[in-house]
């Protein structure tokens, strides 16, 4: 069980929360103008990075805030953890 | 006293005598006794028979790792416990033990037949000899070698005790309480960390509490153990005994199990069993001490035959003598030191053979000097003796004269193995330590530290130096950073073992040198019944098969040979089958590779991990505020998600098809009441509650008038249909939205998710109210007859209360949210009231409807009413691939709106297609046939198979008002094949013709909602 | 000897959950008489009312039984048109204690958090979970929680508990 870095409410354990795919992946102000490829593209294609990955994470059993977050797919480290909306960090590789 | 017990020493109350039976007989040992400790007291040698060959096995160890041992536990009254290692098992008065894998008894067992025909039996037999036929397999292979194979039984009767578990954190977690495991937690407390420390023992002292002579500081050990103890009690440490460490997760996340009560007599009532601790570490001390291993020698499993430091650790700890007169098999020093000892316990030691050319060393020397004959260069080449070893033959490394030694004990030592199971369960990488011949922790891949024998280190000094320098190291780093993070430390060098060279190939000397180059086999004369892996039956010559057979990287040897992946998961075995593997392929051993170890590092039970989620507890069990009375009042329940809802309320003498067809006419010629409360609710309240509700539903809300209601369709962003359910307006900022049952938490976890990160700009707040309000579904065309008396403060006439609207009132003296609104087709009010009222107003409604016949029903008749009128429900009619338009729901889509969410993926081309799969109603020819849920729908069942498939039967009901059966199904093209003859074939191979039909099959134009 | 757990039903209670804009959050506390904390995981309590903060845009506010129609109408009133949402959840859920020198312990079978008094001290409140459950944990004394939970989970989460203090009875 992971430990999860909620920007709130700080180290929770991994059962308070839910996670919720990849991060910085913007819903179009205007869906309607896109192409079926890049809707398509938005709904469905997903990268999935050996290593630094960006994501989403729900405290759903805490304070109920998404949030992203990055982490490590390989050894599990959650070297950050921002509220939604803020930038992407730097994160040196 | 016993005949094997010493007269004096060890650590056994000998004031205390204990009372116990293995199979059957009655045997005394003392207070401190481990079972396998009071067996060998009592000359008991043979203890089990091995799982293939059901060869005769004693006790090999004296700790977690013995491999043969093997029993089971019988408290009576279902408390029976399989598989548990004698060694580790505390005698108590009465305890009753039983070997395993064996019948009709221990000492005549009709399975060692196997032993006779084990010619047939190598390595990877089942997969040879029980291929063909195929047929064959899961009949008659499978269900015989799962009889014949070994281990004990599962007991049947549920299991009578409790089990506790408790989450628990600390600054600095130790596992393991030895010499290096108390110096660390000492040190960690001291430096003010908070301190777990576990070990898996009754008493804490590892490797001391067998080394009657040592001093630690200048004081004896064991007064330096219990000062130690004492110093952590003072600083609040967590001191647990009989506590195993099983489990490295990820974060420092560690499970341990404590029995509680297994060495009792007699366990309190209240007492758990056992508990789980689940910790959580800031820093984790690994201070697990190594494992000696055996020697792969001729016939090295016979009773009598056993570690060497198992043999001193009976002697010292239990005073136990092992055997009258030994043989010492080695390929190091530290079976010396259990040589002299038994030595000096009066134990003749007949020879030590050391295959080492010329033994170095401070031991060898006190051993020659004691007396003992040392014979370097030399190996048993066999051993004699059917349940106890008497004899062992001596020979020179590589091939001379036999020396034939009568014994009744063989020491054998092939070195030690630093316990790194939860180093590498940590994912940290180990690192081959060519002086050493065994792994060690290399990389950290979380904030742990090794120490002491664990890591190679097997000098006292020297473990508690590293003890102390791990703990303080640990208590530091748990001040500096937070939890989260990792730290990756690098390698630490390890320590050489103190006290003379080792020979590079430990162990068996017949494992030639001589093997040609990779991908070649061994060309030299393998020994026979040379066992590797004792627990799994597992010999040199097996593995020397698997490599001739082509396998080369020791994941493969090990699942072909099953070495290492019994019960012990190969404690004792491993590293002799790796050294042989590389050997034999001329590589060292890193280039073969290693295993990773898995949780846990000892069976632990069901029961820990299961702890109190049984029975009542297992989950939750959701009641809505008026389950009582249901309950009270006859009816039958289902279980939907975690609820328990009514699913029909039988009367006397009346099935469930008869109460359902009642209940059915009731609502439909006068006045049903339901129980709705479990519908998910979630007030939406802001400014722009409405823009909110236009993005999040498919249908508009903009213009929906305060008091006014409307069905709300939820798509996913891919345009599939999510949810539903009506929505009511309170307010120009408040809305009271329902959802499905099931779907409430997702429903809000997904208008949460758009709220709170794509319209963050709204001003809108969501709040769950599904528990706030008790909800009672009146239906009927009795229905305002019914509440008309209870209503206060509410115009519900025909015309003032329209369908879908809701007012605010009192309904039977309660504040309520009146809804005008309808499942079933007919005229419906649902009374949403606090919860805490939720019973009365009922019983209120029920009371105020008996004029009227009012028929209390179940979510069967709400289903079937439901069907009558072409109701949908989410997750039945639909699927995750069905849109709005596949339902014929094009209506509930805000055309204008610019977007709400799943509106651009109705737009693929792929939504656009004529054969999609489209709801229709389906009427069997035969209308007294209620066809399948969920069968499919064909054109042509006699079509060779694999037929296509057009659809499926969605739901399927008798029905009431109809008179006959109605089914709602999805079909390809549905609603262009209105008329035509499909069929649906059933599992018997038949198959039943239907019609299709329009969806709706009562009232199609909606007259009776106005009544 | 003084028990070492003792777990108590609470009787009901005013609750409302209070969410809303930067503007609404000081109104709202001087309404009800408890300004509501802004620091995450705090109550602020005025006997015998008590603000718990749940999210940084959500509040729980406990009141005795009886008061909600008055706090409702006060909130609403000190509002003037400051975006914001006040719901009435008296029923939603109910609320136990457990007290003793035990508490911790038996809170701790089934919930996860760090419940040591530096780590989760007296005023501190949180929505985390209980085994399957999920409820808010506010601990009101050294050895005492509230535990407010969902009406239909609560007979589990009071199992659970009542399962965990056995070995203490």
């Amino acid at each position: 069980m992971l430990i999860v870095p909620c920007p709130h409410c700080g180290d929770r354990p991994e059962i308070e929360f839910r996670y919720a795919g990849p991060a910085h992946i913007e819903r179009a102000q205007r869906p309607a103008e896109l192409s079926d490829e890049d809707w398509a593209s938005y709904l469905y294609l997903r990268d999935n990075p050996k290593g630094l990955h960006f994501e989403r994470w729900r405290h759903i059993h805490g304070c109920g805030r998404f949030f992203n977050a990055a982490r490590d797919t390989v050894s599990d480290r959650f070297v950050a953890s921002y509220k939604a909306g803020q930038k992407r960090p730097e994160i040196p590789r | 006293m016993t005949p094997f017990r010493t007269p004096a020493g060890g650590r056994i109350d000998r004031g205390k005598p204990i009372r116990f039976t293995f199979d059957g007989m009655a045997y005394t040992g003392q207070a401190g006794d481990t079972l396998a400790s009071a067996l060998l007291a009592n000359g008991v040698h043979l203890v089990g028979r091995s799982f293939k060959y059901h060869r005769p096995r004693g006790i090999v160890a004296a700790g977690a790792e013995e491999p043969n041992a093997l029993v089971t536990v019988d408290r009576g009254g279902g408390r029976e416990v399989p598989n548990l290692r004698a060694t580790q098992v505390e005698i108590y008065e009465g305890l009753t033990a039983i070997s395993q894998n064996r019948w009709p008894s221990l000492k005549r067992d009709l399975g060692a037949v196997n032993d006779l025909l084990s010619p047939l039996f190598p390595a990877g037999f089942y997969y040879k000899t029980f291929k063909w036929p195929r047929s064959f397999w899961a009949k008659v292979y499978e269900p015989a070698i799962r009889r014949s194979a070994g281990l004990g039984r599962a007991p049947k009767a549920p299991d009578p005790d409790r089990y506790a578990q408790l989450y628990a954190h600390c600054d600095v977690l130790v596992i393991g309480g030895g010499p290096t495991g108390i110096a660390a937690a000492l040190a960690a407390a001291e430096a003010g960390a908070r301190v777990i420390l576990c070990d898996e023992q009754p008493e804490f002292g590892g490797s001391l509490l067998h080394d009657p002579g040592a001093t630690i500081d200048g004081k004896a050990a064991t007064e330096w153990i219990a000062e130690s103890l004492a110093a952590l009690g003072r600083r609040d440490a967590v001191v647990l005994p009989r506590t195993t460490g099983f489990g490295y997760f990820a974060h420092n996340f560690v499970g341990l199990a404590e029995r509680i009560t297994d060495h009792l007599a007699a366990p309190g009532a209240r007492q758990p069993r056992e508990r789980l601790w689940q910790v959580r570490a800031k820093e984790v001390v690994l201070a697990a001490g190594a494992i000696e291993r055996p020697l792969a020698f001729p016939q090295n499993d016979r009773p009598g035959i056993m570690l060497a430091e198992a043999a001193r650790t009976y002697l010292n700890r239990y005073g136990v003598r092992p055997g009258t007169r030994a043989v010492v098999i080695t390929d190091g020093d530290s079976a010396y030191r259990a040589a002299l000892d038994l030595a000096a316990a009066g134990i003749a030691i007949a020879a030590i053979a050391d295959t080492r050319a010329a033994p170095p060393g401070p031991l060898v020397d006190a051993a020659r000097a004691a007396g003992i004959v040392v014979h370097p260069a030399t190996t048993i080449i066999g051993t004699e003796g059917r349940r106890r070893v008497h004899s062992a033959r001596l020979a020179p490394v590589g091939g001379g004269p036999e020396d034939h030694v009568s014994c009744d004990l063989i020491l054998m030592s092939g070195g030690w193995t630093p316990a790194v199971h939860l180093f590498s369960q940590s994912r940290g990488k180990l690192r081959y330590d060519e002086a050493l011949g065994a792994f060690v922790p290399g990389t950290s891949a979380q904030r742990e530290r090794s120490a002491g024998g664990c890591r190679g280190t097997y000098e006292l000094d020297a473990c508690i130096g590293e003890g102390h320098a791990a703990g303080r190291e640990a208590a530091a780093a748990a001040r500096r950073s937070p939890a989260v993070s990792a730290t990756v430390s690098g390698d630490a060098p390890a320590a050489p073992l103190p006290g003379g060279e080792r020979s590079s190939q430990p162990g068996d000397a017949e494992r030639g040198r001589d093997v040609a180059g990779e991908g070649a086999l061994p060309r030299r004369k393998i020994p026979k019944r040379a066992f590797v892996d004792f627990q799994n039956d597992v010999t040199v010559k097996d593995l020397a098969l698997a490599l001739r057979e082509g396998f080369r990287s020791i994941e493969h040897v090990k699942r072909y040979t099953t070495t290492g992946m019994a019960t012990d998961q190969g404690k004792t075995s491993n590293m002799t089958a790796l050294e042989f593997v590389a050997t034999s392929l001329g590589k060292a051993v890193p280039a073969v590779g290693t295993t990773t170890f898995r949780q846990p590092y000892t069976p632990v039970t069901f029961g820990v991990i299961a702890g109190a989620a049984r029975g009542d507890l297992f989950e939750p069990v959701r009641r809505t505020p008026i389950h009582s009375w249901a309950a009270e009042n006859g009816a039958v329940f289902e279980d939907v998600g975690l609820w328990k809802r009514a699913w029909y309320f039988p009367k006397a003498g009346e099935d469930m098809h008869e109460a359902v067809a009642r209940e059915c006419r009731a609502v439909r010629e006068g006045a049903g009441i339901f129980d709705a409360s479990t519908l998910g609710k979630i007030e939406v309240v802001g400014p722009d509650a409405a823009e909110f509700m236009n993005r999040l539903y498919t249908n508009a809300w903009t213009k929906l008038e305060p008091g006014r209601c409307r069905y709300g369709l939820m798509l996913t962003e891919a345009g599939f249909i999510m949810d539903d359910g009506v929505v009511g307006r309170l307010a120009p900022d408040r809305f009271h939205v329902t959802t499905t049952t099931g779907g409430a938490p997702r429903v809000l976890h997904h208008m949460e998710d758009y709220l709170q990160t794509e319209f963050p700009d709204l001003k809108v707040w969501l709040t769950s109210t599904t528990e706030q309000w008790a909800v009672i579904a009146v239906q009927g065309p009795k229905a305002r007859d019914v509440i008309v008396s209870l209503v206060d403060g509410i115009d519900i006439a025909r015309d003032a209360m329209p369908h879908m609207s809701v007012r605010l009132g009192k309904v039977a003296g309660v504040p309520a949210r009146l809804f005008r609104v309808s499942f079933t087709g007919e005229l419906g009010f649902e009374i949403n009231v606090p919860a805490r009222h939720g019973r009365a107003v009922w019983e209120a409604v029920h009371a105020a409807g008996q004029a009227h016949g009012i028929a209390p029903y179940g979510t069967e008749t709400m289903h079937v009413l439901r069907a009558e009128k072409g109701y949908i429900i989410v997750g039945q009619e639909s699927d995750g691939t069905v849109i709005p338009a596949d339902l014929g729901l094009d209506g509930m889509i805000g055309k204008t709106k610019p977007d709400f969410v799943g509106k651009r993926s109705l737009a693929r081309p792929d939504m656009q297609l004529a054969d999609r799969k489209q709801l229709v109603g389906l009427l069997a020819t035969d209308p007294k046939v209620t066809l399948e849920e969920g069968a499919q729908v064909v054109e042509d069942p006699n079509a060779p198979v694999p037929m296509r498939m057009l659809g499926h039967v969605t739901s399927s009901y008798a029905s009431a008002a109809l008179g006959r059966s109605i089914a709602l199904a999805l079909v390809s093209g549905g609603r262009a094949r209105k008329g035509m003859k499909l069929f649906v074939p059933a599992l018997d191979g038949t198959a039943q013709e239907a019609t299709v039909t329009d969806p709706v099959f009562y009232d199609p134009e909606g007259k009776r909602l106005d009544g | 000897m003084a028990e070492l757990v003792t777990i108590t039903t609470l009787p009901p209670a005013t609750r409302f959950v209070v969410r809303g804009g930067e503007a609404a959050i000081p109104l709202i506390g001087r309404a009800f008489g408890v300004a509501l904390p802004r620091d995450a995981c705090r109550a602020a309590s005025v006997p015998p009312r008590a603000a718990l903060w749940l999210g940084p845009d959500e509040w729980l506010l406990l009141a005795p039984d009886g008061d909600g129609e008055r706090i409702a109408s006060e909130i609403g009133a000190a509002l003037t048109g400051a975006p914001a949402s006040v719901v009435d959840i008296s029923d939603r859920q109910v609320a136990l204690s457990v007290g003793g020198p035990r508490a911790a312990t038996v809170v701790n079978a089934f919930n996860p958090l760090d419940l040591h008094p530096e780590a989760f001290p007296v005023g501190m409140c949180t929505r985390t979970v209980f085994a399957k459950a999920e409820i808010v944990l506010w601990r009101t004394a050294a050895d005492g929680f509230r535990i407010e939970v969902w009406r239909s989970f609560a007979p589990y989460v009071e199992g659970l508990l009542r399962e965990a203090a056995e070995e203490y009875a």
